[in-house]
């Protein structure tokens, strides 16, 4: 079956698309009915617990667990000792290609412990506190090392040295001595030297993000049986099952088909459960202890061990005439891996640029390890971080030239037709009207009081398909289940669901979406790279209309005329053949009544690889207002646009963006990592981790724009990371427009804005 | 370390079990009466996910020891609908799309309760300001606060 529509249907012919009906799972979450990660149990279930290393960067001369193994109620200890010792090899499992030794000593440190809150060993115990109190008699002799967290101090000569075998990648020349910069990426366009030449003003800025996490509110939680015919399930939070079952099937030498992952509700992720940590140990503990075993991250251990995604430094120059066309730039950008290569460094070079037509530029990237949790695909991963340099950059550039924000990005932006600084050309895009639509807005032209300021920053994310299945079942009494294998986190069940009701012509309470195990559907990447509405959509459209399909062969056979002759029609065929004028149409419930009679079960299952993503653009619009005495910044408006293609279910979409915003104004302002001189982190709990509360923001307008994507049955384009993009811009900009001084460093915390305001 | 037996009312219905002394009434609820609608985000009184109202007072769960619950009356978000009908914020929480992955949710919902209990016309930042102990990752509360409020306004008229 061909993935590619020419044209999604227009918005008239829609009965269920674009209408806001409550969620499928909705009433289980109103309830606390709706079971998340730490909601299940097995009878004769063991709790596990981690033991962590208190020290950044550190040597483990040797582990003892001779006294914990003694205590009366420990059924089972590892450690690496327990898992494969792995090759480096890169998998490609869910968003992008993991290392599996890396992967593999992360969830277990094997020789050196390389941040803070690394796990070291594991206990499963017959209670919390016996698991405590044995993790409290397991003695490691470290020998502590010089550590390295700051970026461009990782990047220096001499600086301690996370792993001998590091050697850069991507320079001319292989290095002879490793280091701590994994990689080195370029992406180049023209005549730099040219570009800026032919430039009236060059401007050159700075600008620095400090580690944040993703910050969901369920911490990460497991239960795992290991049978003793070695077939063994997992429960766990996870935005894919499938992920999940590859990489414990990977780090414990298993085979995948003997492991069964059912996905719990997910509280959240955000790119951070794209991996796995305590599934891997949960399933050593319970082979040994022969028993299931339960784990539940604390919320230190979240922070600790988990996420978070880069802190960077990137550098900026523009070059552009007086009338303000850009000529070139010049973009490098160091991004924080964390312990193991793998930052986000090169979407966020491949995003630098995105919205802009510049004829000459470089992009340098380069991936540094440093001694702090490896990071994690955090929403848009690495796109915020450049976007906040690039668009400090150019607002920087109207206050020079003196010309509006909006009209210098429409002036440089990117159309239909343009090629990608990043590669490919432009299609369907609807970036000039998302930056059309906040130059109409009321919000653009109302006034302002004192001390405060307006900021205007755009941003770009790639969105992307992928492998998904989805099978759609049509139940006796009319009823259809859609089953698909992607976790729902936003409130994708619902768009599978409209999707599904779209085509077959049911009222949506009709169809019952649910998530399954990785036994009871095909494969299906995991959810992320806003994929799911796309990618899992179109399996589940295409599933439907193949039931559509095989209804219609059923009613031409009762009918006993050429299936050309039926038409389905409002959930029911119809019968179009001129002798048989004034049959009463067939309805689907008619139909799966007769079932057994016309062919038996119906069913459709679809697996596809879903290609034509449509980027998603986003151009915000943000009013603050700074306090002079403390430095404090209250968000006062803000206002959002972004191209989604068609909203399936427009609040769920709005609510994307309405969140996506709340995620960058807590990383402008309030969020980072803070380390204590030996690199221990010193806010790894909400109360000094703060992210935005309901008192921090104002109600977040969202415009929905609709170019449909010609590829989506029904247009869809990934709607839930371009939001994150612009508004760590939006707000600096803002904060510059009311303070008259350009802060470049993340977050806009009071004492650095009170500090920036008393030495202008 | 003896267990401690601990009477209580839980929406109403009378409960016993027997706690550690360190045990809190979250680890109660949730293991030992197996009401896990309400959640642990943090374990520190942060977050607001185990929100549960104690004869008429909104605690974190996390933050109260079970030994303490001898003698109380506690609501959780399982008592919240009654017989089968969803309270008005849960139907308007649904209505207005006020959840996003629902982990937050119970413990928003009986924070809000405890709100419209003492508050019943909260103005938008009087309902920011009261929900600020709860912490939403995805929605950025637009839409939770509308739903609270346009609760609000419907349990204002049906008392009217």
């Amino acid at each position: 079956m061909s993935d590619v529509i020419d044209r999604p249907p227009a918005r008239a012919g829609l009965k269920v698309i674009g209408t806001r009906p409550v969620r499928p799972d909705g009433a289980d979450k109103v309830t606390g009915r709706a079971a998340f990660g730490a909601d299940f149990a097995l009878p004769g279930m063991l709790v596990g617990k981690v033991k962590r290393s208190p020290h950044a960067h550190a040597r483990i001369l040797s582990i003892d667990t001779r006294r914990a193994r003694a205590l009366a109620g420990v059924k089972a200890i590892v450690t690496a000792a327990d898992f494969p010792d792995l090759a480096s090899e890169e998998y490609e499992a869910g968003e992008g290609a993991a290392n599996l030794r890396d992967l593999s000593q992360n969830c277990m440190a094997r020789g050196k412990a390389l941040y803070d809150g690394h796990a070291v060993a594991a206990v499963a115990a017959t209670s919390a506190a016996v698991a405590d109190a044995a993790l409290s008699l397991i003695t490691v002799d470290y020998e502590v090392l010089p550590h390295v967290i700051d970026v461009e101090a990782a990047m220096a000569p001499g600086a301690p040295l996370l792993h001998a075998h590091l050697f850069t990648q991507g320079l001319e020349e292989t290095p002879q001595a490793p280091s701590n910069i994994a990689a080195r990426n370029e992406l180049t366009r023209g005549d730099l030297a040219e570009g800026f030449a032919a430039a009236d003003v060059v401007l050159e800025g700075r600008y620095v993000t400090a580690a944040v996490h993703q910050g969901y509110i369920e911490p990460h939680a497991c239960v795992a049986a290991f049978a003793s015919d070695g077939q063994s399930q997992v429960w766990s939070s996870s935005q894919g099952q499938f992920m999940v079952r590859t990489f414990c099937a990977k780090l414990l030498g298993l085979n995948a088909s003997d492991i069964r992952v059912t996905p719990s509700e997910i509280g959240g992720g955000f790119g951070g459960k794209t991996t796995v940590y305590l599934e891997p140990l949960a399933l050593a503990l319970s082979r040994q202890a022969g028993a299931p075993v339960k784990m539940v991250m604390t919320r230190d251990e979240v922070f600790r061990a988990t996420g978070p995604t880069s802190g960077a430094v990137v550098t900026v120059k523009l070059g552009a005439t007086s009338d303000g066309r850009i000529t070139a730039a010049e973009v490098e950008l160091k991004y924080q891996a964390g312990a193991f290569p793998g930052s986000p460094v090169v979407p966020g070079s491949m995003t630098a640029l995105a919205c802009y037509d510049v004829p000459n530029f470089r992009i340098t990237g380069w991936d540094v390890v440093t001694n702090s949790p490896k990071v994690a695909a955090y929403r848009a991963p690495g796109a915020p971080i450049s976007a906040f340099a690039v668009e400090s950059a150019m607002d920087e550039l109207a206050l020079k030239l003196g010309i509006d924000p909006i009209a210098l990005r429409e002036k440089n932006a990117v159309r239909d037709g343009v090629k990608a600084a990043y590669g490919p050309t432009f299609r369907n895009i609807g970036y000039v009207e998302t930056l059309e639509a906040i130059r109409d807005h009321p919000h653009y032209q109302a006034p302002l009081g004192r001390n405060q300021g307006r900021g205007f920053a755009v941003g770009f994310w790639f969105n992307i398909g992928g492998e998904s299945s989805a099978a759609v079942h049509v139940g006796e009494d009319g009823s259809a289940t859609v089953v698909t294998g992607n976790p729902d986190v936003g409130g994708s069940r619902a768009s599978m669901a409209m999707m599904a009701a779209e085509v077959l012509g049911l009222p949506v309470e009709k169809v019952r979406p649910i998530v399954a195990d990785t036994a009871s559907i095909g494969f299906s990447m995991l959810t992320g790279g806003s994929r799911t509405t796309f990618a899992t959509g179109m399996a589940v459209t295409q599933a439907a209309q193949k039931i559509v399909a095989d209804l219609k062969r059923r009613a031409a056979s009762i009918w006993d005329v050429p299936v050309e002759n039926v038409d389905w029609l409002d959930g029911a065929a119809v019968c179009l053949d001129p002798a048989k004028a004034g049959l009463p149409p067939l309805t689907l419930a008619g139909l799966a009544a007769r079932s057994a009679k016309t062919g038996g079960p119906i069913t459709a299952e679809v697996s596809l690889t879903a290609q034509g993503a449509g980027p998603g653009f986003a151009a915000h619009l943000c009013d603050v207002e700074v306090d002079p005495e403390t430095g404090h910044v209250t968000i006062l408006r803000y206002t959002a646009a972004q191209d989604v293609g068609r909203a399936i279910h427009p609040a769920y979409v709005e609510g994307q963006i309405q969140g996506g915003v709340a995620q960058g104004i807590g990383w402008a302002l309030n969020e980072e990592y803070v380390f204590d001189a030996e690199g221990r982190m010193e806010n790894a709990g909400f109360l000094d981790y703060r992210m935005p509360v309901a008192s921090d923001l104002p109600m977040i307008e969202a415009i929905l724009i609709e170019v449909a994507n010609p590829r989506h049955p029904f247009g869809a384009k990934g709607v839930g990371e371009a939001p994150i993009v612009p508004p760590l811009a939006a707000v600096a900009n803002a904060v510059r427009r009311a303070i008259d001084v350009r802060m470049t460093e993340l977050p806009l915390s009071p004492p650095k804005v009170r500090a920036a305001i008393d030495a202008r | 370390m003896s267990k401690r037996h601990v009477t209580a009312t839980v929406n109403g219905d009378p409960v016993e079990f027997l706690s550690d002394p360190g045990t809190t009434l979250l680890d109660a609820l949730r293991d030992g009466l197996g009401l896990t609608g309400s959640k642990e985000g943090c374990g520190s009184g942060d977050c607001g996910a185990c929100s549960v109202i104690v004869d008429g007072r909104l605690v974190c769960a996390c933050l109260m020891l079970a030994a303490e619950a001898e003698g109380r009356r506690i609501e959780t978000i399982e008592g919240m609908a009654r017989d089968g009908a969803l309270h008005p914020l849960q139907q308007k929480f649904l209505e207005h799309a006020a959840l996003q992955c629902g982990f937050c949710t119970p413990g928003l919902l009986v924070a809000a309760k405890a709100l419209l209990d003492a508050n019943p016309d909260p103005t938008e930042s009087e309902t920011r300001y009261w929900l600020a102990g709860n912490l939403c990752r995805c929605t950025g509360y637009d839409k939770v606060v509308r739903a609270v409020m346009d609760a609000a306004a419907d349990l204002r008229q049906a008392r009217a």
